[in-house]
């Protein structure tokens, strides 16, 4: 009985084709590595997207906390064609994006989450998000929605995504932008970069195990910093405490 | 005139600080103060640019005075565009050579951060003039985007060589755990290598991404003090030992030679003239480098080379870490960073830093002198200072 009711609970996805790794040499000369990854890897990435769920900063905690329910969602089979990408670098988890097809002609885009910020990191992974959609999948457009004000420069901006504000989009419900094969053209030379076959070394490397990211994002160091100056507005503790603690001089 | 010293330095990281602007601020004073082990100063200079407008905070030397309970000490706020901190601190020199005053607190803050990169390049476009610059839709970027290509003509400076500054400063930002930008770039990644042109497109061409410095919060201090003062703090003893100021047309379109910086030019030569030594003399710089293209150019003005040869200097390593003559080490606003109202204040401790010997893995080695250019503008106010370690 068990069994059949996940039968019914599990959607069967659709196949498509494989997203064909690439890689790309950043700002800094490191080469990372942008592969598609299957369900079993899912438990590998979750202690790295869980902790991220505490990082207000650029909206971190709403992508970790959502990304990691559509994760956990595709590994527990309760997602429909969802997909996995991953960026590697030496190894070490630098992004993740993931998406799903809404019908054969239609994808839709849910979250790039950098692990290391700078360099291009989550822009290089969105940009092979799109390329899996459009030339792999051979998808007409894709579906898109920011919920951070750099991801709306990155998407929005750079890829000038034309409005479908009358779809409301399956993140929140909030009105789709739309990347078209024709925007996604026009964007090609400058945006979208990466070079295939990946050098064996460099694949292996990769495939060999996700290791935990180099530079996560973090919470600001002091939590309490604008507690404290909302209740200590003239500061007049904190010089106190300075002086107490190392015995400040007069001159 | 009293002979001037540096006796307290305090800096915060130059990145995202989220704290109140104050915070940022305060946080380098109290560092200053415990370095000199004094707790009262005469007279307080706060140096910021964009207070009122980003963080909708003025009156910044009142309000620093309070958060420090540094009554009934002066204080005033110094705005003087992207020099405001060498402006702040040539106000604080002359309190102290004037007699006026014993002790000042020189700090420079800023918070930036909080407005995007948008935002922020209208706000620092704010310092162009208004009716022949502004409206016509003139950033900084964009000025210097002009500047450099009219530079590459003239004297043969190539990307290449705006690649190489922003390596360098990129290398010696990796030995500064208070810079904003800790990475270190290559020459593949941003210029040569298949991805260059979508890691480091152009900004305002020929100048990419990583020929511009960061958006940054941050705040540094310097605690400026009579000799005798100086001499009871038992810190080394660091003579600020010049100050220069020039200006030149608010227009860089009205300049007889727009590749001329004569601003630049004639802040060094009266900094040195009361410095009492030269360009050749200096042991370690810190130049303006908001781009990549104004190190070079101002190596050239204040006389470390011969107009038309900073680049070449660059490429025989004469400026790196190092080199003959270090320049950036901190990693220039570049990699450092560029909290403007602070930046002029950070690149003099840098200097105070290195003088004293405490600069650790970017140490330059007997470093006696040191010099700093905050550029102002785009070169129409330019404050030029001079340092000295005596014995």
């Amino acid at each position: 009985m068990a069994i059949e009711l996940e039968q019914l609970l599990r959607p069967v996805d659709n196949p498509v084709p494989p997203f064909t790794p690439k890689f790309v040499t950043l700002a800094n000369g490191e080469e990372m590595v942008i592969r598609q990854i299957d369900r079993e890897d899912i438990p590998a990435l979750l202690p790295h997207v869980a902790p991220l769920i505490q990082v207000e900063r650029d909206y971190y905690d709403i992508v970790s906390a959502r990304l990691y329910a559509e994760l956990l969602g595709f590994y527990r089979h309760r997602v429909q064609d969802e997909y996995v990408l991953v960026a590697q670098i030496d190894g070490h988890l630098a992004a993740i994006v993931n998406g799903r097809l809404l019908n054969p002609d239609v994808g839709v885009s849910y979250h790039t989450l950098a692990l290391r910020r700078g360099l291009r990191i989550g822009a290089h992974a969105f940009a092979a998000k799109m390329e899996y959609h459009i030339d792999t999948m051979k998808q007409k457009e894709v579906l898109i929605v920011a919920e951070s004000p750099i991801g709306f420069r990155r998407w929005m901006i750079e890829y000038q995504l034309e409005k479908r504000f009358n779809v409301a989009h399956e993140l929140g419900g909030v009105p789709s932008y739309a990347l078209t094969k024709k925007l996604f053209d026009k964007a090609r030379d400058s945006l979208v970069v990466g070079r295939r076959p990946v050098p064996a070394r460099l694949l292996e490397k990769a495939c060999k195990a996700i290791l935990p990211p180099t530079d996560p994002p973090k919470p600001p160091f002091d939590l309490l910093a604008a507690t404290r100056a909302m209740y200590d507005s003239t500061g007049t503790a904190l010089r106190a405490s300075s002086q107490k603690l190392e015995g400040g001089k007069t001159k | 005139m009293k002979e001037v010293y540096v006796v307290g330095i305090g800096i915060t990281k130059f990145s995202r600080l989220e704290y109140p602007l104050i915070e940022i601020a305060a946080y380098p004073s109290i560092m200053a103060m415990k370095d000199c082990g004094l707790s009262s100063v005469d007279h307080v200079y706060v140096a910021n640019m964009g207070g009122s407008r980003l963080s909708h905070q003025t009156a910044l030397g009142s309000a620093l005075v309070d958060h420090l309970s540094l009554y009934p000490a002066g204080a005033e706020t110094i705005e003087n565009g992207p020099a405001s901190g060498a402006s702040a601190i040539k106000q604080g020199y002359m309190a102290v050579a004037s007699g006026v005053h014993d002790v000042v607190m020189v700090t420079g803050v800023e918070r930036m951060r909080e407005a995007n990169s948008l935002e922020a390049t209208d706000f620092v476009a704010s310092l162009a003039h208004p009716l022949a610059e502004q409206i016509y839709g003139v950033t900084l970027p964009s000025m210097a985007g002009m500047f450099t290509r009219l530079y590459m003509n003239k004297y043969g400076v190539t990307s290449k060589h705006l690649a190489m500054v922003a390596i360098k400063n990129h290398d010696n930002a990796m030995f500064n755990p208070n810079a904003h930008l800790r990475m270190p770039i290559t020459m593949e990644g941003i210029l040569t290598g298949p991805e260059a042109s979508t890691n480091n497109p152009f900004v305002a061409d020929p100048l990419r991404f990583f020929d511009m410095c960061p958006v940054s919060d941050g705040g540094a201090c310097l605690i400026l003090a009579t000799k005798e003062v100086a001499k009871k703090s038992k810190r080394p003893m660091i003579r600020l030992a010049g100050v220069g100021q020039a200006t030149d047309t608010h227009c860089v379109h009205e300049r007889e030679n727009p590749t001329d910086l004569p601003a630049v030019r004639g802040a060094a030569e009266k900094c040195f003239k009361m410095a009492g030594f030269k360009a050749k003399d200096v042991d370690v710089a810190e130049l303006h480098d908001a781009f990549t293209i104004l190190e070079i150019v101002e190596s050239e003005e204040v006389g470390f080379f011969k107009k038309g040869e900073g680049h070449l200097a660059l490429e025989k390593g004469y400026t790196s870490l190092k080199g003959k003559l270090p320049i950036n080490p901190s990693g220039g606003l570049k990699a450092k960073g560029h909290p403007v109202g602070a930046t002029g204040v950070g690149q003099a401790h840098e200097i105070v830093t290195q003088l004293r010997g405490e600069a650790g893995e970017r140490q330059v080695k007997d470093a006696k002198t040191g010099f700093t250019c905050n550029f102002g503008g785009f070169g129409n106010n330019v404050v030029a200072l001079a340092f000295q370690k005596e014995k």
